[in-house]
């Protein structure tokens, strides 16, 4: 029984066939598993081993290093309030402890009705825009205790098209058009200098400037 | 209210009134499309250089002085000279992993600027005969992913990227990958170990640098997004060009991120080494000083792993060397203003918290040490410290990077500053960085640590149990 | 040191003395040699170095001014200056020791570990007297299982990363792994998959703190109640070299010891517990004879042996056979040769169970060691049994040189193995079709080759241009449903490669002690024939037979002919342990007077044993053991033997004693030194030596007066369209008797199951696991069945000995190959 469905496994070994190894797409693999169910399931990392010729021990050592994976369901959206250094000196913490309240979780909690999972978090690269949080990794910045009470009102009534579902990060994927690509370039199989390189050979002061293209 | 005069297209940038060698673009809404960077002279540097010996590409870039912006400034083009000959293939890696507290520039150069890094990628591959591109971006910056997702696609469908490159003989794939919350991931050997799949450990030194063995076992060439996106305009304007910016031994321009209580935050990008922190968190284009009312306090110098900083290293100006021997780094670029409402201990612990939990569990004295310095802090936060556990703390902090911290001076105590960087027990910096924080406050702010802990002498109740 | 040797050392300065290192060598090694032990718990010298623990920090210079570095991963470099013992150093080892005590239970008096434990000795030795840390520690739930075998005590756990090491670069069963990050790091496995590991009883004895526990051993004794002797396992021909630790005359506990050219000290699971066989409630501890309602029964020692003394009497040499011998010591065999070859003049004895080789293969072609095998830079054809599943320690070593060491790995086998993910080229001929294969990858090697047994040709020749520098053959029986004859015929083909030698593959414990003491029909001790050794050995002995006796399955067939009236079972089971059951029943029931030497009953005992002699075990008898390569190594004595059992050479003598003959034969050394004398090929087997070679062995070389076998070169008939020609092979685990009676490792054998080529398995038409019948000339199973792409199209394989229907009901012995027939049930 597959994990994935039929087009994010196509775009599984489209991925793969990305790296010299299999096994780089490991940490690809379970973002597309967790775009595809929310969470990161057993049975989505067993799939993984065998897309990728590793067991399923060595995918979850893996992903569970990475906190953005979830190995349980989380809710829809995913309320990452950061709390370091420099939004906590700009209110960082009450803006958390806000969040808690009117969610009514504390943080790494889930709400009743699998809306919200709050968390707190460590930078987010945003830190002249105190206090600043992020849902589902899009940035709310300069967060006010009002300006979160409308952020999860607007949630809550379906008014956050710009926020999808818990699981999908960039709305657009790579694609390599068949053809166009250099191909993936793997210890074994490309021992030689790449052929531009011999252009270096050509000897100093030569007419030949452009290595004879 | 702190002034704004930001570019609302790109929150956070500010558009200071110095020389713009990687921002250029940012005042354009659209300046991540391919239409209006070529518009604005995009892959005309990918031209040039293609027209060139790769060897003339790096020599340029040898000679223009490109430090490394994640963090250790190493020059870009002694690094790219590390590559063994003939041990191919070599590889391309790309340091998106932006996360340091404090820090962000990467992100914005990712958003708003992704065909000026893949040119950079591109022409860095030619010169060197590196044979793939990994573009390894910050798991939580889905737009930075989406950017460059995009761009590449419209890089590779106009012939910039892929097989036989612009006609020539040139050809390289850029993947675009990316991680999933982990800061350690940031160091370079670590962020191979996650490209290849793996748990981000950092490797083991020696081999020092990736450039021996990398990716796969190969020579890679890991460098830092903003590097590689001060290249097109390096091959384009001329090494010599590129000097007649900043100090002589850290040419160009750098982008650092101002956060915390002054009156404008925001990132810029600015003269490296001619400009000084007081110019920057102080001068009207810049931070126009510490928020009403208020005065400095301390600041964090160069991200979270710096050691801090105080009103006396103010003048210091913006490059490695004076930096270091002051006791701190520029690292990358994050600086961090605490004004005298700061609870010194409080923002230690929220920093040492932070390497408790990136700790990647490698090392034993970073695993164990970061969490009990962390444990020990939040006991005298919670008014259960003893009178020995600021000692403990120094004790702890020396387990994990022995000797003496590199601190600032203290005039007032007259104490001199210790040059950075500190020793370690650990393979990577990260358990070492803990202690900057600590290290910092409990020299200069002493005090505030006994007055919270002179109150209780007892072993609080918790740990009495879990003793007995 | 010669001047070669000499250029290419470093001096290195360690506490103020200099000593001379190779380049490479890690600078803990070093300090070690030179006496300066650096304390470590992640370190492990026959793993690639972590550096996590860093608790071997020491002071180094190499004239950048002194640091800390981890002395585990930073090889030795000209004029480096080392301190071990500086102020510096020793406030960062107390700091790490302080550091892994934080979250560390004190639990050492309920721990397996307390006593012998790493982390303990060295807080005792180096550490602070007290905790500074008040908080609460790491909490995890107390020991989880996670295999059959093994236990994982999380909190103990100081993750030194030497058990996920293991599995993973070691083993290649990555089933354990760190799981989480920082401080909240912990080694687990995936839910619902366990650590089954083949190996995995080596995460246990690498642990340096009581995490790892396996489930023989766990609150059996302390470590200061064991005793302990130095011995060889004997599950398998590897020659494995343990440690027997006892408490209170019981074997509790078999360790790996690090033998240099054998097993590095990793040990497969099937050695490592194999012991708690030897402690089952079944053993025999008297002499067993079957009573008038055909019941056996115990009986003294004296009426055993009057019993097995008459039925000898009462009949001619020719007509008494003997099977067996593998389990026996060197010194044992020896014995037995004697008393079977010597004195009752009976060449019909053969130690192979009709599952080995002719014995020019495994004797007369050139003989390689582990080493040879493993060279960096040379060749391994694989041409036998799947390592990992018959000889564990030999796959580790295999693994370790493809991988680490560059060496190339061809396989010629029936179907996918262990090795396979590791081997450059996987050749999979039809069954039967050995020779003709390689026959094709010798004319390959700079020349053309054509499609053949099933392979194609390109395979052929991409193999053949792989071969390079010096290649060993790994040489084995795969396939049981194969003859031994054509793998023979093979092996004389792959002669023909330039700098090519053998590693015998024969898997039951000491098979190539019983060939070198002449346990095999035409042998003599010593490698030699009967025709070549009868002057020595006549010298000695009281006769030696004239011409070449019947091996097993003409034992068995004469036997069941009515033409033998004294069997003698040394140690064999023919029921389980013969390829053809029908075969090897109709022997023991046609055979006169069947006398058994062994541990416990066995189905062959049940059913025909007429005289049980308790034999003593391994652990219960001195003596040595030969391994695959030929290496001699002691096994010595570390208990008693149940009851009244004895050491199998004791029992020889008795008989021999009783039928008017003096063996002259009273202890495992005269015994050893009348080995010397007859075999010259022994004649560096002194006591000097194996007291020298106490760790590594004695390898005893050459191939003594055995030629290479001739080669018969006969074609094999293909079978019908109707037909699939059968692969048997051997798992780890089958349902052999002395798994049954090991408590902790009975329920991991596998279960029975047909495989088919995919082509062949989508023309039954079945869904996977669907119960089909298996059908040959001898007989049927059901089984259900599965696709496996490994197989060559038009075979079947059905696992060796598995529980239910054995594959022997299929197997024709005395046929070349055994068709079978799979269809729908």
């Amino acid at each position: 029984m597959s994990f994935f469905d039929t087009s994010n496994l196509v775009l599984a070994h489209e991925i793969i066939s990305r790296y010299p190894k299999p096994k780089s797409a490991t940490i690809p693999l379970l973002h597309l598993a967790q775009e595809q169910h929310g969470w990161v399931s057993d049975d989505a990392m067993r799939e993984i081993a065998e897309l990728t010729g590793t067991t399923p021990a060595e995918v979850k050592g893996t992903g569970s290093f990475y906190e953005m994976f979830k190995f349980h369901p989380v809710g829809r959206y995913m309320v990452n309030v950061c709390t370091n250094l420099s939004c906590q000196i700009l209110g960082g913490e009450e803006l958390l402890a806000h969040a808690e309240e009117t969610l009514g979780v504390k943080a790494g909690g889930t709400t009743a009705d699998g809306m919200f999972t709050l968390e707190d978090v460590e930078c987010i690269a945003a830190c002249t825009e105190a206090p600043c949080l992020q849902v589902n990794y899009r940035y709310k910045l300069r967060v006010g205790t009002e300006d979160f009470d409308q952020m999860v009102h607007d949630i809550r009534d379906g008014r956050a098209d710009d926020i999808p579902e818990h699981g999908t990060l960039a709305l657009v994927r790579q694609a390599i058009p068949a053809g166009t690509g250099a191909g993936i370039t793997a210890p074994e199989n490309a021992r030689e200098a790449p052929v531009w390189m011999a252009r270096n050979d050509v000897p100093e002061g030569s007419d030949d400037k452009d290595g004879g293209a | 209210m702190p002034t704004h005069s930001y570019v609302p297209h790109a929150p956070g940038y500010v558009d200071n009134e110095g020389p713009k060698i990687v921002t250029s673009r940012f005042g354009y809404e659209d300046s991540f499309t391919l239409e209006r960077y070529q518009a604005t002279g995009g892959y005309q540097a990918l031209r040039s250089a293609l027209d060139k010996k790769p060897a003339e590409i790096h020599s340029e870039v040898r000679e223009a002085t490109l430090l490394g912006r994640g963090g250790a400034g190493f020059p870009a083009g002694i690094k790219w000279g590390f590559l063994p000959p003939g041990k191919f293939p070599y590889y391309l890696v790309v340091n998106g992993d932006e996360s340091e507290p404090g820090t962000y520039k990467d992100r914005l150069l990712m958003e708003r600027d992704p065909h000026q890094l893949i040119e950079g990628c591109l022409i860095t591959c030619y010169a060197l005969g590196l044979q793939q591109c990994f573009l390894y971006v910050r798991g939580e910056m889905a737009l930075a992913q989406e950017r460059i997702a995009q761009a590449l696609n419209e890089a590779y469908a106009e012939g910039y990227i892929g097989k036989n490159i612009l006609g020539t003989e040139f050809s390289v794939d850029i993947v675009l990958t990316w991680g999933a919350g982990a800061y350690i991931v940031g160091e370079e050997t670590a962020l191979i170990e996650s490209l290849e799949g793996n748990r981000g450990m950092p490797r083991l030194k020696p081999p020092y640098f990736p450039a021996a063995v990398g990716l796969y076992g190969q020579p890679t060439i890991v460098n830092n997004v903003e590097t590689l996106s001060n290249v097109p305009w390096v091959i384009e304007n001329g090494a010599r060009q590129y000097k007649t910016y900043g100090s002589e031994k850290s040419p160009g321009t750098r982008m650092f991120a101002v956060s915390g209580h002054v009156k404008r935050p925001g990132v810029y990008e600015v003269e490296h080494g001619v400009t000084s922190f007081r110019d920057l968190l102080y001068g009207d284009n810049f931070c126009q000083g510490i928020r009403d009312g208020h005065e400095l306090k301390m600041f964090v110098p160069g991200g979270g792993s710096a050691p801090w900083f105080f009103e006396e290293q103010l003048d210091l100006p913006l490059e490695a060397g004076p930096v270091g021997a002051a006791g701190s780094m520029l690292g990358s670029g994050g600086i961090v203003v605490m004004d005298e409402t700061t609870d010194a201990v409080k923002a230690a612990l929220r920093l040492v918290r932070f390497y408790a939990r990136e700790s990647c569990g490698k090392c034993t004295p970073c695993r164990e040490g970061t969490t009990w310095e962390e444990r020990v802090l939040q006991r005298i936060l919670d008014g259960e410290g003893r009178p020995s556990d600021i000692e403990l703390l120094l004790d702890i902090a020396d387990n994990i990077s022995p000797g003496p911290y590199p601190v600032a001076a203290d005039p007032a105590q007259e104490l001199d500053a210790i040059p950075f960087p500190p020793k370690q027990t650990t393979i990577c910096p990260l358990g070492p960085s803990s202690v900057a924080p600590i290290a910092s406050t409990i020299r200069r702010f002493r005090h505030e640590y006994e007055s919270k802990i002179t109150k209780r002498d007892v072993i609080p109740v918790a740990a009495e149990k879990a003793m007995s | 040191m010669s001047p070669a040797d000499e250029a290419n050392t470093v001096n290195v300065t360690i506490n103020g003395s200099e000593i001379a290192a190779s380049p490479g060598e890690l600078l803990i090694d070093a300090c070690e040699r030179a006496g300066a032990y650096i304390p470590r718990f992640c370190y492990h010298s026959r793993m690639k170095p972590v550096g996590m623990c860093r608790m071997c920090l020491v002071e180094v210079d190499t004239g950048r001014g002194a640091a800390l570095q981890p002395s585990c991963m930073l090889p030795v470099s000209d004029g480096m200056t080392v301190e071990t013992e500086t102020d510096l150093t020793k406030k960062a080892q107390d700091g790490v020791l302080e550091f892994l005590l934080v979250n560390h239970p004190l639990d050492c008096p309920v721990c397996d570990k307390g006593g012998e434990c790493p982390l303990q000795d060295q807080t005792v030795a180096f550490g602070p007297g007290e905790s500074r840390f008040v908080e609460e520690k790491r909490h995890y739930e107390k020991p989880i299982a996670i295999s059959d075998t093994v236990y994982l005590d999380r909190e103990r756990c100081i993750l030194c990363d030497r058990c996920t090491r293991f599995a993973n670069d070691v083993a290649g069963d990555a089933l354990i792994h760190f799981m989480d990050r920082g401080n909240n790091t912990q080694v687990n496995t995936f839910p619902d998959e366990p650590f089954a590991s083949y190996f995995s009883g080596n995460t246990v004895q690498i642990c340096p703190v009581g995490a790892l526990t396996a489930k023989p051993y766990r609150f059996k004794a302390r470590p200061w109640d064991l005793e302990e002797t130095i011995s060889t396992a004997w599950t398998d021909s590897v020659g494995s070299r343990i440690t027997v630790q006892s408490s209170r005359n019981q074997v509790l506990r078999l360790l790996g010891v690090d033998a240099d050219p054998v097993n590095w000290g990793w040990l497969s699971d099937k050695e490592r517990f194999a012991f708690e066989a030897l402690n089952s409630e079944e053993r025999l501890g008297a002499p067993l004879v079957r009573n008038d309602q055909k019941e056996l029964v115990a009986t003294g020692w004296g009426d055993a042996l009057d019993r097995a003394v008459a039925a000898l009497q009462g009949t001619a040499p020719e007509r008494i056979a003997m099977i067996g011998g593998a389990r026996l010591t060197n010194e044992s065999q020896y014995a037995w040769a004697k008393l079977a070859k010597g004195v009752l003049g009976t060449d019909n004895v053969d130690a192979q169970l009709g599952d080995g080789l002719p014995v020019e293969a495994v004797l007369g072609l050139p003989r390689a060691t582990i080493d040879d095998a493993c060279r960096p830079g040379g060749t391994i054809i694989l041409m036998g049994p799947d390592p990992k599943e018959e000889l564990g320690a030999l796959y580790l070593r295999l693994r370790h040189a493809v991988l680490n060491d560059g060496a190339t790995l061809i396989e010629i086998t029936p179907r996918a193995g262990g090795l396979s993910g590791l081997a450059s080229h996987s050749l999979h001929p039809r069954p039967g079709e050995l020779p003709a294969l390689t026959a094709a990858l010798v004319a390959a090697v700079g020349g053309e080759a054509v499609d053949t047994a099933g392979v194609p040709a390109e395979a052929i020749t991409a193999a053949a241009a792989a071969v390079a520098g010096p290649v060993t053959v790994v040489l084995g029986r795969a396939s049981l449903a194969e003859t031994g004859e054509s793998i023979a015929d093979a092996a004389v083909n792959l002669n023909a490669l330039d700098d090519v030698s053998f590693l015998s593959a024969l898997r039951r414990g000491n098979i190539h002690g019983a060939l070198d003491a002449g346990l095999s029909p035409g042998l003599l001790p010593g490698r030699a024939t009967l025709s070549a050794g009868s002057e020595r050995v006549g010298e000695v002995w009281p006769g030696v037979p004239e011409s070449a006796g019947l091996d097993t399955a003409g034992i068995l067939a004469a036997s069941a002919a009515g033409d033998i009236d004294v069997l003698v079972l040394l140690g064999a089971d023919p029921i389980n342990d013969f390829v053809d059951h029908a075969a090897a029943a109709s022997g023991l029931e046609g055979a006169g007077t069947v006398i058994a030497i062994d541990l416990v009953r066995n189905d062959s005992i049940e059913m025909a044993a007429d005289i049980v002699f308790a034999a003593a075990g391994p652990t219960e008898s001195s003596g040595t053991f030969t391994n695959l390569e030929g290496r001699v190594s002691v096994c010595e004595q570390k208990v008693t033997p149940p009851g009244t059992a004895r050491p199998d050479w004791m029992l020889a003598t008795e008989l021999a004693h009783r039928l008017g003959a003096d063996l002259g034969l009273d202890s495992p050394e005269s015994i050893r030194a009348e080995l010397v004398s007859v075999s010259p090929v022994h004649g560096g087997l002194s006591e000097e030596a194996l007291a020298a070679g106490r760790i590594d062995g004695v390898l005893v070389e050459g191939n003594g007066d055995i030629a290479a076998p001739a080669g018969t070169t006969a074609g094999v008939p293909s079978n019908d369209a109707y037909s699939l020609r059968l692969v048997s092979t051997r798992s780890m685990y089958d349902d052999g008797v002395a798994l049954r009676h090991s408590h902790s490792s009975r329920g991991l054998a596998r279960g029975l199951d047909v495989r088919l080529s995919p082509t062949e398995f989508d023309k039954l038409g079945v869904k996977p696991g669907t119960i089909v019948k298996v059908e040959s000339s001898r007989g049927h199973l059901l089984a259900p069945a599965f696709a496996d792409p490994s197989l060559p199209p038009g075979s079947a394989h059905v696992p060796w000995s598995a529980s239910g229907s054995p594959a022997s009901s299929l197997i024709d012995a005395g046929a070349p190959f055994t068709d079978v027939r799979v269809e729908r049930s």
